[in-house]
């Protein structure tokens, strides 16, 4: 099958004189049933990105295909049409003031041209999926960001949309609520099939729900990949900050001055993985190598129900058991020395 | 000098009655044309924007241009320089009629202004919502931009209302006649300030009652 939305060698540019590319040259595929999770700073492109999977902002070069229909060449009045089966959401959830959240949901429905009974009959349905038919009549202002968004998400799957656009869906909430809505996309994603693009600049949301996540820098994809291999093994620098904005099971220049001054014995950095069995050279560190342990900084996360982590050690002993130690532990996983 | 001589009303008071009419003759049809007029030049202000709706540099240039140039003229002025024009379009310059044209010329461009400016409030987000959902710029303008800048579009008509009742007073000068031209011959021609202080309550209340009504109604469409 062939991926649903895919972007070949995509450029936006803006300015007239000055030109500026806030997307330069990407090329990506999401495929159906997935969700895709774009992470990048504010002015990395990533809300231009997303709008040129729907035609709200035209490329300057390359081809956005969507569902077979190649966005990027047609008209705006050809892509309309197409736009009922792509679902937007966004950061301040764009909810019309002077429509009920019935309403709200409605309007894609009326823009469809669905009679009357049909809208009200989806409507009801929608607004019980989200949890909020007791609502119905209220106006948006009357609630919370959370129930803002789970409206916004109502309205965005009113038409059936294969696809939906998640722009910064969270960032305008707090952590619990952020997790409500997360919950709410996981959702949408398993029991109604929506494939999902998550635009972000939280990598506890990537973490959270993506599948599979491009890391965005300057209009770039600087790394692609699943969530679990991005988070276990990052190539790149702006990847690695966004990791530790989560994790931080690495202890920090400051940690390890303060790691020094406190422990004598030699200090190295072991990556935890699940097939590497750090914990059982570990178990026999005193009767097979003479070595004493101490943990000293170190956490271990799941992501996509796989665990990963770091441990940071201090070994006491001599000098070559000590080495004897840290050879078998190499053979088994990543060890790093922690520098003075 | 104020002369106090009692006042005939026995026989002012029919013709007090015919220029009221006449006046909310001439402040109705200027509202009702000049409005509609005003609505549309004031959603093409703002749609033809760069990054609007209907985004067209050229369009909104010239209608900006209009705009600037017919608004600051005091509105005497505009009744003489639009002579030639009123003369082309209605056949005579002076009447009742003449003056509702020069009315709605001048009240139109002003009204634009004013739709403009009440639709640069609403959140673009919500026109971007309707745009992701495939709504087109007609369906926009007609279920989306109207609705959100109500509240604040029917002040905006309140306080046109009041302007214009000042530029029907104002008409009775080209023969328009009306309240303002009643007030003027009956009054300060004939030195009757009885007259002059009738018509003036008379026009008090009409604005109060129409300011009250508008406020009303904007609290409605605001849901305050």
């Amino acid at each position: 099958m062939p991926p649903l939305v895919e972007l070949e060698n995509v450029v936006k540019t803006y300015g007239q004189k000055e030109k500026t590319n806030a997307v330069d040259g990407v090329s990506l595929a999401v495929e159906a049933g997935e969700i895709y999770g774009i992470i990048g700073h504010s002015g990395a492109g990533k809300s231009t990105l997303v709008r040129l999977i729907n035609g709200l902002e035209r490329v300057t070069s390359g081809r956005v295909v969507v569902d077979g229909h190649e966005i990027s060449s047609l008209k705006e009045r050809e892509i309309r049409p197409l736009r009922l089966g792509i679902g937007m959401i966004f950061q301040q959830f764009n909810l019309f003031r002077s429509r009920t959240i019935a309403g709200n949901v409605a309007y894609p429905l009326r823009v469809a041209g669905w009679s009357k009974a049909d809208r009200d009959k989806r409507v009801a349905e929608l607004l019980d999926f989200v949890g909020l038919l007791h609502r119905a009549y209220d106006y948006p202002e009357q609630l919370s960001g959370g129930q803002k968004q789970r409206v916004g998400i109502a309205r965005a799957l009113a038409t059936s949309p294969k696809l939906l656009l998640a722009d910064e869906s969270t960032s305008a909430l707090d952590p619990e609520t952020t997790q409500e809505v997360l919950r709410l996309l996981k959702k949408v994603n398993a029991e109604l099939g929506v494939t999902i693009i998550v635009i972000t600049h939280e990598m506890d949301v990537v973490r959270s729900i993506a599948d599979r996540v491009a890391v965005l820098a300057d209009g770039k994809i600087v790394e692609e990949g699943k969530v679990f291999d991005i988070f276990s093994d990052p190539q790149t620098d702006t990847a690695k900050k966004f990791i530790s904005t989560v994790i931080r099971n690495q202890p920090a220049t400051d940690d390890i001055q303060r790691l020094r001054s406190s422990h004598t014995g030699r200090i190295i950095n072991v990556e935890v993985h699940e097939s590497a069995r750090v914990g059982e050279v570990l178990s026999h560190a005193h009767e097979r190598y003479g070595v004493r342990f101490e943990i000293v900084y170190g956490g271990i996360s799941a992501i996509q129900s796989k665990s990963f982590g770091s441990l940071t050690l201090e070994l006491s002993g001599s000098d070559a058991d000590v080495e004897r130690l840290v050879t078998d532990l190499r053979a088994l996983t990543t060890v790093e020395e922690v520098a003075a | 000098m104020i002369r106090t001589a009692t006042t005939d009303w026995g026989q002012l008071g029919p013709l007090l009655l015919e220029n009221l009419w006449l006046t909310l003759y001439m402040v109705a049809v200027t509202l009702l044309v000049a409005g509609f007029l005003g609505l549309v030049f004031g959603i093409l202000l703002y749609t033809t924007r760069r990054g609007g709706i209907l985004q067209n540099t050229a369009v909104n240039a010239i209608l900006n241009v209009l705009v600037n140039i017919v608004r600051p003229i005091p509105f005497i002025i505009l009744i003489a320089a639009l002579q030639p024009v009123t003369m082309a379009v209605i056949g005579v310059t002076i009447g009742t009629t003449a003056a509702i044209f020069t009315m709605i010329v001048g009240a139109t461009f002003g009204i634009a202004r004013i739709v403009e400016q009440n639709l640069v409030s609403i959140d673009p987000g919500t026109i971007e919502a309707a745009r992701a959902v495939g709504a087109s710029p007609w369906r926009i303008i007609t279920t989306l931009l109207v609705p959100e800048a109500l509240g604040p579009l029917i002040l905006g008509y309140t306080f046109v209302f009041i302007a214009i009742v000042d530029m029907s007073a104002i008409a009775g000068s080209i023969g328009g006649r009306g309240l303002g031209d009643f007030a003027i011959v009956y009054g300060y021609g004939r030195f009757n300030w009885e007259v002059t202080i009738v018509v003036t309550i008379i026009i008090i209340v009409m604005v109060q009652l129409v300011q009250f009504f508008g406020n009303w109604l904007a609290r409605k469409a605001l849901r305050r």
